[in-house]
């Protein structure tokens, strides 16, 4: 799949080549090299240790759920496993950088090359994934507590991330949007990072540089933090526009590293990265090789779940469309509900169908999550069985769905409670209707005059009498003959 | 090897060590001097020889995911030049 | 009684153990040697109520019956490099002044549990850069010995570990903890005629020791003698999960196992470790212990070491290269000195608390590191460095084929009067000659009394051991200790 996304200059067409260096907080209990817990929105410095404050002879030990995740993620692409890898120390000054160096995967990452597919419609288009390595996040400065001063939490200090660095491979921010979508769908699926980019568990450096297409790779700017699939877009789409001004007016793009301002949706230079690009990286002399041993990697591979592709061929091979198949799979937690459901033998499609639009609508309307969904998956399933079985029409389950919603009681309770059991019963149908034909006289002779539109007159009546729980293809079958006698 | 005063000053900066520009000229030949002897290593063929990696013969212990540190503040703040509200302080920075 | 300031680890432990004086009273003695010790400069802070304290808590054991821990009643010297809980830890520099640890470093911790109580902490190079103990922020450390030649030129007692050396020697404390990066236990000990012996990387924890060169730092006792020295260092070792390269195996038992008998023991001579213009007293020492280790019925073999020489050179781009990173820490933000000029920004401060925190020697090895590891010179140096240091351990792992234990001098000459070579930093280097290799290989070595040169002062012979070996290092040193008879020790003029 070739994008046609184009900048359009004065020159003419120019074409965006993008790299994206996800950093992903790893889910885990405990810091990367320390024991200090990881929760979000703790008291300032609350979470941390005399490790982490890189206090005067601390000494860093790895967190092996750390590494498992790590591994765990580069088999959910298809990525190399390197077995013998290791930590290096970047050096930087910085005031959210206690040791004054990160400890990171410079030489040997844990993870090598693996693949992401994305979809536009149909298309598919693969992205590289150059690597993958563990390394520690940094502290939090805060600017806008003291007129003179910066604060300084380290409570982030030394948590876990992993730098996930793709090819140059996208050419729009529509790729890169799917890609980090994709990507964190993923991630989501694994368990190895929540996700949660409001909060910063993913943020994305944004590599971008400008070629007319077919010429060589441009200069790249890295934009760096950048914590929404939107602002990803936006950043790429104000940065490539930016360069192409720039050199449009003669100019040369800078390899800098730059700042995303989500209130305006540019970039600027960041200041404070200016000399920061001698980062003098060499082993960390504080930690041995990191050795892997096939029973640590099988277990990892064993661990791991269905992952969305493959759930997604799965449903499309069940009868269900691509279309729900995809809504289905997005997010792991409508996935692991619809699996609830098929797992007690709903019949796929309808299910998928039921899911895909009551359940979400209704979802939507109440503005929470499937995660906090008042039905659970096996009352669903009860709901859909009194549909297949003729005990409730498509009106009478929204019905009873709406009432379970409100309560959270089981449809098969509201059905006996409400009396919303659709009705097959002959007797009391055709008493219903020898009442309606006797007080509709009017129509019923219209009707033996020969306008047989009025059919759906008496069903509407005959249904509103039975307050819509008779079987409606009985009505007509009974209907039918009673107009004709 | 001869090192001029403006590498030391480049490579003072680097560390973050203020230096005097009298300093970086006493500095520079004695630096020098160190980087000259030191480059006889370049003498001893390593082509076909691997880095040290670990001293002694040794694996890289991993520990559990159990939280067993933090919630300790005080310790952590206690000997800072200058703390505020919970916080480490510094002048304020611009990024 | 005699004076307890003459007993060494061994005679106190068994001292207190057997009931022939208190802990307190061996506590007492030894904090009015350190009170009365201060021409010497060893201490940073004395730390007396510990001393004490942890004598009381023995002596209460022994009321009650307890059976004693193996350092009881025994205190010691603590080199200021070692994190104390709430006791001022500077690493000997103007940057950590005032900084009191929240944590007790797992040595120190270890030597505490053992019954040991600290007399104080313990003056050395600035964050253990140096060899003569010229560096320190808080100044030289005079060496108990004097030359014989009736003159009184301050003596340097070697380095880093030179407050160390000095309170061993001039029986200030019966022993005290060094640590050893490129030579910083054997040299200062073979300076003052005392023993001391850094064992294999990774049986002692770095876990709250300040860092100089993580792949080198080694903690290790220094002693009266031998035995006293297998005492300390086994209570000093010992697995620490804090510590990601701490060995995870047992301590032996290496006071009980000492054995002077080299009989069936071949002891190594490295050819190249006979270098221009060493003095003829080292290498008439250096024969003599060949002598002894004969006498002691080892098979002397010579061995060939082929890149020793690179040995110095290759440290002097390691141990520089990782102290610039381990030193980044110290920035003025969370812990010790901050220097902020008006109106300075916060890489003004860094730069400023950096400036005056630091010495020289400090100041010059961060720059030589942040040099060998800038953008385009790592290669050159540093994986050079790192490949030349696997050489030097092949060339050992060879000679263990032939042989043991290596001997060989522990530093070229005996010591050198203070500002004798402190203006010339590559002359200063050149000491850790003959130590550096083994430190290089994580090597355990030792450094043990010879004999006295012409003017009176002590030097050392150094052994070499396989890598957990201590034990045939320490049975070597015995034998050698045995033989040499070193009794002299330094005139009280203080």
């Amino acid at each position: 799949m070739e994008s046609t996304y184009r900048i359009k200059g004065a020159t003419g067409d120019w074409e965006v080549v993008i790299g994206l260096e996800v950093h992903a907080q790893v889910t885990s209990n405990a810091k990367l090299f320390s024991g200090a817990a990881t929760a979000f929105g703790a008291e300032p410095n609350s979470q941390v240790s005399l490790v982490d404050a890189a206090m005067p002879g601390m000494l860093p030990v790895p967190n092996r759920e750390c590494i498992r995740q790590a591994v765990r993620t580069g088999l959910a692409i298809d990525a190399q496993i390197n077995k013998w890898s290791r930590f290096d120390r970047k050096n930087y000054f910085y005031a959210d950088l206690p040791q004054g160096y990160q400890i990171s995967q410079l030489y040997h990452p844990l993870v090598g090359e693996g693949a992401i597919e994305i979809e536009d419609g149909d298309a598919v288009k693969t992205i590289g994934v150059e690597r993958i390595h563990v390394e520690q996040d940094a502290g939090k400065l805060m600017h806008d507590q003291h007129p003179t001063r910066s604060y300084v939490d380290l409570n982030r200090s030394g948590v876990a991330l992993m730098e996930i660095v793709s090819r140059p491979d996208m050419r729009s921010p529509a790729e890169a949007g799917a890609y980090l979508t994709k990507l964190r769908s993923i991630l989501r699926y694994v368990g190895s990072c929540d996700g949660n980019m409001d909060q910063g568990s993913m943020r994305a450096d944004v590599n971008v540089s400008v070629r007319k297409p077919g010429d060589e790779l441009g200069t790249r700017t890295e934009t760096k933090n950048v914590n929404s699939v939107r602002f990803v877009m936006a950043a790429i789409d104000h940065e490539a526009k930016r360069q192409v001004a720039v050199l449009e007016d003669g100019g040369a793009i800078q390899q800098e590293t730059r700042l995303f301002n989500p209130d305006t949706g540019t970039t600027r230079s960041m200041r404070s990265k200016e000399d920061a690009h001698d980062y003098r990286y060499f082993p960390d002399p504080d930690l041995l090789p990191l050795e892997l041993d096939d029973a640590f990697i099988e277990e990892c591979r064993a661990s791991l779940p269905e992952l969305p592709d493959a759930k997604r061929k799965r449903y499309e091979a069940l009868g269900i469309s691509a279309y729900a198949a995809n809504v289905l799979t997005a997010e792991v937690e409508s996935a692991r509900w619809f699996d609830a459901l098929l797992d007690t033998g709903a019949a796929p499609v309808a299910a998928a169908n039921w899911v895909t639009s009551e359940l979400f609508g209704a979802l939507n309307r109440l503005g929470t999550s499937i995660v906090d969904s008042p039905v659970e998956p096996g009352q669903a399933a009860e709901l859909l069985a009194l549909v297949a079985d003729g005990t409730l029409s498509g009106s009478l389950a929204k019905q009873v769905f709406e009432a379970m919603l409100e309560t959270g009681d089981a449809p098969g309770k509201i059905v006996e409670e409400r009396g919303l059991k659709q009705t097959s019963d002959t007797g009391a149908i055709e008493a219903v209707i020898a009442d309606v034909l006797t007080k509709n006289p009017k129509q019923l002779e219209q009707y033996r005059g020969g306008k047989e539109t009025l059919f759906g007159f008496f069903v509407g009546q005959t249904m509103k009498a039975m307050a819509g729980k008779a079987n409606p293809q009985v009505v007509n079958d009974l209907l039918k003959k009673a107009l004709a006698s | 090897m001869s090192v001029d005063t403006a590498t030391v000053k480049r490579v003072a900066k680097l560390a973050r060590i203020a230096i005097r520009d009298e300093e970086a000229s006493r500095l520079a030949p004695e630096l020098g001097n160190i980087l000259g002897w030191i480059e006889q290593l370049g003498e001893v063929d390593t082509s076909s020889v691997q880095p040290m990696t670990a001293v002694i013969p040794n694996r890289l212990r991993l520990r559990d995911d159990v939280v067993t540190d933090g919630n300790i503040r005080a310790q952590v703040l206690a000997n800072a030049p200058q703390a505020e509200h919970g916080f480490f302080t510094v002048p304020k920075v611009i990024e | 009684m005699s004076d307890l300031t003459d007993l060494g680890i061994r005679q106190i432990r068994d001292g207190v153990a057997g009931g022939d004086f208190s802990a307190r009273e061996v506590a007492e003695a030894f904090n009015a040697a350190v009170a009365a010790a201060k021409p010497l400069n060893a201490f940073i802070v004395e730390t007396p109520d510990h001393a004490l304290a942890a004598a009381d808590k023995v002596d209460q054991a022994r009321a009650a019956g307890e059976t004693l821990p193996p350092m009881a009643g025994v205190p010691i010297g603590m080199k200021d490099l070692f994190c104390t809980h709430g006791v001022q830890t500077t690493a000997a520099s103007h940057i950590l002044e005032g900084f009191k640890p929240e944590y007790e470093s797992t040595v120190s911790q270890n030597l505490w549990n053992a019954g040991a109580g600290m007399l104080g902490k313990l003056n050395l190079d600035q964050f253990a850069m140096g060899s003569s103990n010229e560096t320190s922020y808080f100044g030289n450390v005079i060496s108990p010995w004097r030359r014989n030649d009736g003159g009184n030129a301050p003596l340097a007692p070697g380095g880093s570990s030179g407050g160390s050396a000095a309170v061993v020697a001039g029986r200030i404390a019966p022993g005290a903890t060094g640590t050893d990066t490129g030579g910083s236990i054997r040299q200062p000990a073979a300076f003052v005629g005392i023993s001391g012996i850094k064992p294999t990387y990774g049986r002692c924890s770095r876990w709250g020791t300040i860092a100089f060169a993580s792949s080198l730092d080694q903690a290790g006792p220094m002693a009266r003698d031998v035995r006293d020295c297998a005492i300390m260092l086994e209570a000093m070792s010992g697995f620490d999960p804090k510590d990601a390269t701490s060995l995870d195996l047992p301590v032996p038992k290496w006071e009980e196992g000492l054995n002077a008998s080299m009989a069936g023991k071949r002891v190594g001579i490295p050819r190249e470790y006979r270098v221009d213009n060493m003095p003829e007293e080292i290498e008439a020492l250096w024969q003599q212990g060949i002598a002894w280790m004969r006498d002691a019925g080892a098979e002397i073999v010579e061995v060939s070491l082929p890149h020793t020489r690179y040995a110095l050179p290759a440290y002097y781009i390691i141990a520089p290269a990782e102290a610039s990173s381990n030193l980044a820490r110290y920035d003025g933000v969370r812990f010790g000195q901050r220097d902020l000029p008006e109106g300075a920004n916060l890489q003004d401060m860094y730069a400023a608390t950096r400036e005056a925190g630091f010495g020289d020697e400090v100041k010059r090895r961060i720059l030589i590191g942040t040099y060998v590891l800038s953008a385009g010179f790592y290669d050159a140096y540093f994986t050079q460095a790192s490949k030349v240091r696997t050489l030097i351990a092949q060339d050992f792992e060879r000679a263990w084929k032939r042989c043991d234990v290596l001997l060989t001098p522990t530093a070229p000459s005996a010591a050198f009067a203070l500002g004798e070579k402190s203006a010339d930093p590559l002359a200063m280097y050149l000491n850790d000659v003959f130590t550096v290799p083994s430190s290089l290989a994580g090597l355990p070595a030792m450094s043990v009394p010879g004999g006295l040169d012409k003017a009176g002062l002590p030097l050392g012979l150094q052994v070499i051991g396989r890598a957990l070996d201590e034990q045939g290092v320490l049975d070597a040193a015995l034998a050698i200790e045995e033989r040499a008879g070193f009794v002299a020790r330094p005139e009280r003029w203080w």
